[in-house]
Parts: C-alpha cells; structure tokens; sequence
C-alpha cells in the first residue's frame, strides 16, 4: 500500500513550496529572461543606450570561426573529462571495494579533492605546473622535456584537463562505491562459483548493473565539464594561449565581462543554454532506455 | 540565547558608535592596485583624510585591472557606482565614449571651482588622456613606459660591459648570445607582449599602429601592425625563439620570474616593475632604453605610456564632487607625486614632481631609474609616438596576445598572424564606431 501524505490546509503545501519556487524564479528564470532580452539588443557597456537589433547578435555569432573552435573545444574538453575522471573513478572504487582492512581510509582519502573549489584547484595545478616555478615542470624539465603550457596549446589543454578530472573523480568515486555496494553479492558469488574470473565477472555482471550509475554520472560529468571547469580555466589558462581552451562558458565570460559585449555574450549563453536542454534530452530520452536495470 | 542577544546588542552599539565618528563624506575610489602598491594607495587616501575633516576617502581593491573597469560599470548598471575609479589606459576610448556616466576631469575642476593647472603635468602623459582641444578628460595617476631590464652579473660573466646595455636590436642579440654562452639559459623574456613589442615597438620606430593618428582623429580608423616593420620585428623574435634567446612567459607579468630566477638575461617590461624586481632578484641589474633595429628607424624616437588614470563616474551629489576635486588636487601636488613616483617607479606626471625627485638626489642614489622618463621625453612626440586611442581596445589586445601566442607555438608566420590580427581587430573597431556615432 502506497503512504500518502495528505495536507488538510489547503494554503500550507504552497506556502512550504514557496521558498524554492522564489529561488527558481529569481536565480533561474529571471536571469533567463534578462539572457533572451539581452540577446536581441545591442548595447554600450554602460547601459547608456540600447536599441533592438532582431538576431544580429546571433548571426555574427555563427559567422564567427573562433565560435566554431571554442565549441569544438568545448566538446572535446567535456568528453574526454566526463571519460577520464569517470574512467579512473570507477577503476578506484572497483579496487577499493575489496581493500578490506583500512577501507574507511582510502574512501576518505580518494573523496577529500571534491572538498576543493575549482578555482583553488586550479592555483593549486598552476602552482605545480607553472614554466617559471613548477615543481613538475622543472622535473619534466630535467627529464629534458620542454613543458610550457603558456606556448604550447596542447599542454595547456592536457593541464586544465587533469586538473578538471581530478577533482571530478572523487565525486564518481562515492557513487561508484554507492553503486557496487547495491550489487548483490549472490550474483557474484554465483558467477565465481561457475568459474567466471575477476574480469569476467565484471564485465557481464558489475559493469552492467552499474549502468544506472553511470548513465547518471555521465550526465553530471558532462554538465560539470560544461559549466562548473570555469574556475580551473580562469585560474590556469585564462583560456589561452591562443584560444587552445576557450571553452563556450568562458568565450561567454570573456566576450561579456572582458570585451563589455553583452549583446554578444547574451547570445552565446542562450545557445550554450540550448547545448544544454538538447543534451540532456537527448540522454533521457535515448541513452537511458537502453540502460540496464 | 542570553548571551547571542548580548552580543547583538552590543554589536549594534558598537555600530551606531561607528556611524557616529564617521560624519565625514564617504568618497569610493575603487583601484586596481595589488600588493605594496595597494599598500601605498591606502597611504595616500589616510594623507589625504589628515589633511581634511569634511570627507573621507576609502579606497577599495577591486582586482586586476579588466576586473575594476567591469566592477565599475557593473556598478554603474547598478546604480552602486564609486566616485573615482581607475581605468588602464586601453580603456580610455570606452570610457570617454560613455559620456553621461564619466564626468570629465576638466568640467569636475571648473564646476567645484577647483584651481586646476592642467599644463602642470607631463604632456607625453596628459596628452594621452585629452580630447582633441586639449581638455583633461581623466586624472592621470599611475604611468609607466616600458624599459629593458638587464642582468649585470650575466653581462660581466659574458665579458660585456655591465654599464652600457646594448641600444640597438643586432647588439642586443649579440649580447644575449654572449650571455647564453656564459651559462645564462634563456636570452631575454617579455611581460606585456601587445604593449611592448607591438605598441612601444611602433611609437619607439616612429611607424604607426593605426590609421588617423592611431585613432586620436576620429573613430574611422583601422590598424597598421601588419606593416612590413612590424612582420619583421615579430619575426624576428620568432626566430629568436628557436634558439631559446627569447621565451615567452605569458600574457601578463608572469614572466617576471624567468628573469629574477637569473634563467633569462633581460626582460622587458614596465618601469613600474622596478620596486618588484629589486625585492625579488638577488643579482644586480641595469635598467635600459628599449632597443630598436637601425634599418627601421635611424634613432629611436619616444616610448608611450601604459598604466591607468583616474576617471570620476557621475551620480553622486553634487557636494561629493566638491571632495574628489580637493582629493585630486592633493594627489597631483608635488611631494606626493614625487614619493609615489620614487617608490613605484612609475612616471613623475608632473613636471615639478621630476623637478623635486632630481633635487633630493633620487636618480644619482638609483642608477637607472630616470630612464623611464627619459625615455619617455627622448624627442617631441609625433603623430605616432604620442598614443593610441582604439574603441574595444581590451579586446582587441587579447586579439594581439592570442596571434602572438600562435607566432610563438609555431602555428603561424608573423605575416598571417598579424593580417589576422589587423582584420579581427578592424571588425571590432568598426563595431565600436558604428554603436557610438
């Protein structure tokens, strides 16, 4: 039988919704607003005067290569995050999920990055990774490989990469220990008993009912790599150099807060807004039909 | 819960105390100055509030400087905006087009009936920041002109004289071979990539970077930098690149510490860099004039300035403004000029501050530290030594970092990266002109 909360009142259920609803409108649907109205408008930094302009905005905008590159950029950034930190998290916790004295320990351990805002984290890669006063750049220096992520756009992406995934694989981490601790321990025991090994086993029982997990952390990963990676760019590269990885969310902060073109940045984040609704469609409605219950 | 409600209580009282003492006009100044030089700009602001009881002014460090100008008109958007803030000069062109949010410098003088003596500052300095008629549209605060620091143990240890730097580039690249040869890695660095090799290098030769006076007669202009002497030059430091007598170090002053760690042998970068140079190296160095090729220009003709004014923001009431004029006024006076001067190493902007900074024997106890201002007035300014004045000029030195930065990795010869350059930042520029005419 299905428990069911009934409320007498008929104001009290709104009146308790109401402070998320004011959060909703006020930190979302505002300032989505503002994004759409900004969007059609050119305007001076001081907001001195504005006039409508229908989509030029946008029309500069797909006219424009570096857009292209930075959503290029941006999708290659977000995969091979979403890829490697879910990757490493789910070889950790595999590995972890049968440590068995000190277990508590290694879980604290491997959870401790998530404690870390992005933008430290970012200072923290640059400090290590820095041309001039890196401790890893001068030991990769006597190794005699010249590292200098401020010329060399491929390193700089490696660099915000790393840094970005590190500090995603302790949240993958915890829902992958989540994930195989569901697991029964019957059904592995079943397999072992008919004699499928170690891999095997994870391959045809754990992998795949894990997928629930990973379906769902695929999502975050992705919308992280999207959106939250902002500090760490910012911190380490600045986007640079050359634009090696200006990814969308930073193109729109540049073109915005640096170069004062609100029209222009408005634009892009109603299509970054649009990237974002369709991706996650797109992963509701297909992928996670197929996903393995 | 007795003891939170003290503790309220007497938080309120302490307060209302506060209020109380502080009657005075509150005057914002928000000020993109970090580090000892914050330190020095809050020493100003107490000078300044022991001379006078009427206003108080607080200035608050807003971050770097793209950081404050967007705080400001942020602020300004917001109604929330401070009375003075300071904008970096590549800002000016944005600044002066919002013309009802700034409040010109000049009409801030003669409205509050301040004495005001605009021909008291440096013209290579205040020229940058007038309209065509000569009129002060910000105060200038903190300038600088960009020099070449030298590393005078590595020029005694490649057996070059450590007291004549080397005036023209085949000289200077001689030496940093001599310097390489004598166990010093990396030949020379830039902070400031734009500023110094692009737009220092173009007013140093005498060679335009724009189109109408580099933007000084009207809106209708379009950059030059894709000139043969400019490929030259950014070719020129591309080759240098191979052989590791120049490596760039980033977009800013990050590369600051490729010199002060001893690796490279000099470095351009502002004369305002001084004080933080000589706290962090342990050698001793030598200040010089920026080199210049003999094939471009005989002699070299006078750097322009970088660094950042101060630009009064309207919508305050009108007694407030009567405080800004007294501060502005404090500021540009000779002692304070001078010890601002002598402890940065920016610019003296006034002549009298030059004036009192040579007779207490400044110069003579700091070897090298008049270069700037030498520098600075070496001939009388022309048409393309006396400044810029681009629309989107922030953006459009990102534009320049980013094609620079392709010179460097190699993914492009200076002819494309500077034609690329040329035609994003003209878009820009045309852009700007067809929002503000």
């Amino acid at each position: 039988m299905e428990k069911r909360v009934t409320f007498n009142n008929r104001v009290l259920p709104y009146l308790l919704v109401t402070p998320q609803i004011v959060v909703t409108v006020v930190f979302f649907l505002w300032p989505t607003a503002q994004a759409l109205r900004q969007s059609v408008l050119r305007e001076d930094p001081f907001g001195l005067s504005s006039r409508f302009v229908w989509f030029e905005n946008f029309a500069r905008l797909f006219s424009d290569p570096l857009y292209y590159d930075a959503l290029q950029t941006t999708f290659f950034f977000s995969f091979v995050v979403a890829g490697l930190s879910m990757g490493v998290a789910l070889f950790l916790a595999v590995m972890a999920d049968r440590v068995i004295r000190g277990a508590t320990l290694y879980k604290t351990l491997l959870i401790w990055p998530y404690a870390v805002a992005p933008a430290i984290a970012g200072v923290l890669w640059l400090f290590m990774f820095a041309p001039t006063v890196g401790i890893v750049s001068y030991a990769l220096k006597t190794m005699g490989y010249l590292w200098n992520f401020r010329v060399d756009g491929e390193q700089a992406m490696a660099l915000v990469v790393f840094a970005a995934s590190w500090k995603q694989v302790s949240y993958n981490f915890l829902f992958f220990v989540a994930g195989l601790h569901a697991i029964p321990r019957s059904l592995i025991e079943a397999a072992a008993i008919d004699g499928a090994g170690p891999s095997r086993r994870f391959w045809t029982i754990v992998f795949p009912l894990l997928s629930p997990t990973t379906f769902f952390l695929l999502v975050v990963n992705l919308v992280y790599a999207f959106f939250d990676t902002f500090g760490i760019i910012h911190a380490v590269t600045a986007g640079g150099p050359a634009n090696a990885t200006t990814i969308l969310v930073y193109k729109v902060y540049n073109d915005g807060f640096i170069g004062l073109d609100l029209g222009g940045s408005a634009a892009q984040s109603v299509v970054l807004m649009l990237i974002v609704i369709t991706l996650t469609v797109v992963q509701f409605r297909y992928v996670e039909r197929r996903v393995h219950y | 819960m007795r003891v939170r409600f003290t503790l309220a209580v007497s938080a309120a009282a302490l307060m209302a105390a506060a209020s109380a003492a502080e009657a005075a006009t509150e005057i914002q100044w928000w000020h993109a100055m970090g580090g000892s030089l914050g330190e020095k700009v809050d020493e100003i602001a107490a000078g300044f509030n022991a001379t006078q009881d009427d206003y108080e002014l607080m200035p608050v460090f807003k971050g770097n400087y793209t950081e404050t100008m967007t705080a400001a008109i942020a602020g300004f958007r917001a109604g929330q905006q401070p009375h003075i803030v300071q904008v970096f000069e590549v800002g000016t062109a944005t600044m002066m087009a919002a013309e009802g949010a700034v409040y010109p410098v000049y009409q801030l003088m003669e409205d509050t009936g301040q004495a005001f003596d605009p021909d008291a500052f440096l013209a290579s300095v205040a020229g940058y920041y007038t309209t065509s008629d000569g009129k002060l549209l910000s105060m200038p605060f903190n300038s600088s002109t960009p020099v070449m620091y030298y590393n005078k143990e590595a020029f005694e240890a490649a057996g070059l004289d450590p007291d004549s730097p080397p005036a023209t580039w085949p000289d200077f690249i001689e030496a940093l071979k001599a310097t390489q040869g004598a166990g010093y890695p990396c030949g020379f660095t830039t902070a400031w990539q734009s500023w110094v090799q692009i737009e220092n290098y173009s007013a140093w030769h005498n060679v335009p970077i724009g189109t109408m006076a580099n933007g000084f007669d009207g809106l209708g202009t379009e950059f030059t930098i894709n000139s043969p002497a400019h490929v030259a030059h950014i070719q020129a430091l591309a080759d240098l690149t191979n052989d590791d007598l120049f490596r760039y170090g980033g977009r800013r002053g990050d590369s600051q510490a490729l010199f002060t760690s001893g690796e490279c042998a000099a470095y351009f970068n502002s004369s305002a860099g001084y004080a933080g140079i000589k706290r962090t190296t342990e050698f001793e160095f030598g200040i010089g004039m920026l080199p210049y090729w003999p094939e471009v220009a005989s002699a070299p003709q006078n750097s322009i300035i970088g660094g950042a004014t101060l630009w009064v923001l309207r919508g305050h009431d009108d007694e407030d403004y009567v405080g800004v004029a007294a501060f502005f006024d404090y500021l540009s006076s000779a002692e304070v000029q001078a010890d601002w001067h002598q402890f940065t190493g920016y610019l003296p902007i006034t002549m009298a501050a030059y004036e009192l900074t040579k007779e207490q024997g400044f110069y003579d106890e700091n070897p090298g530290t008049e270069t700037a201002i030498l520098q600075m007035t070496l001939n009388e300014p022309t048409e393309n030594s006396k400044g810029l004045r681009f629309g989107s000029f922030v953006q459009i030195r990102d534009i320049i970092n980013e094609e620079l930065e392709a010179v460097w990795s190699g993914d492009k010869t200076a002819q494309e990266a500077l034609d690329t350059a040329v035609e994003r930042g003209n878009d820009l520029l045309r852009r700007f002109e067809d929002d503000n005419s």
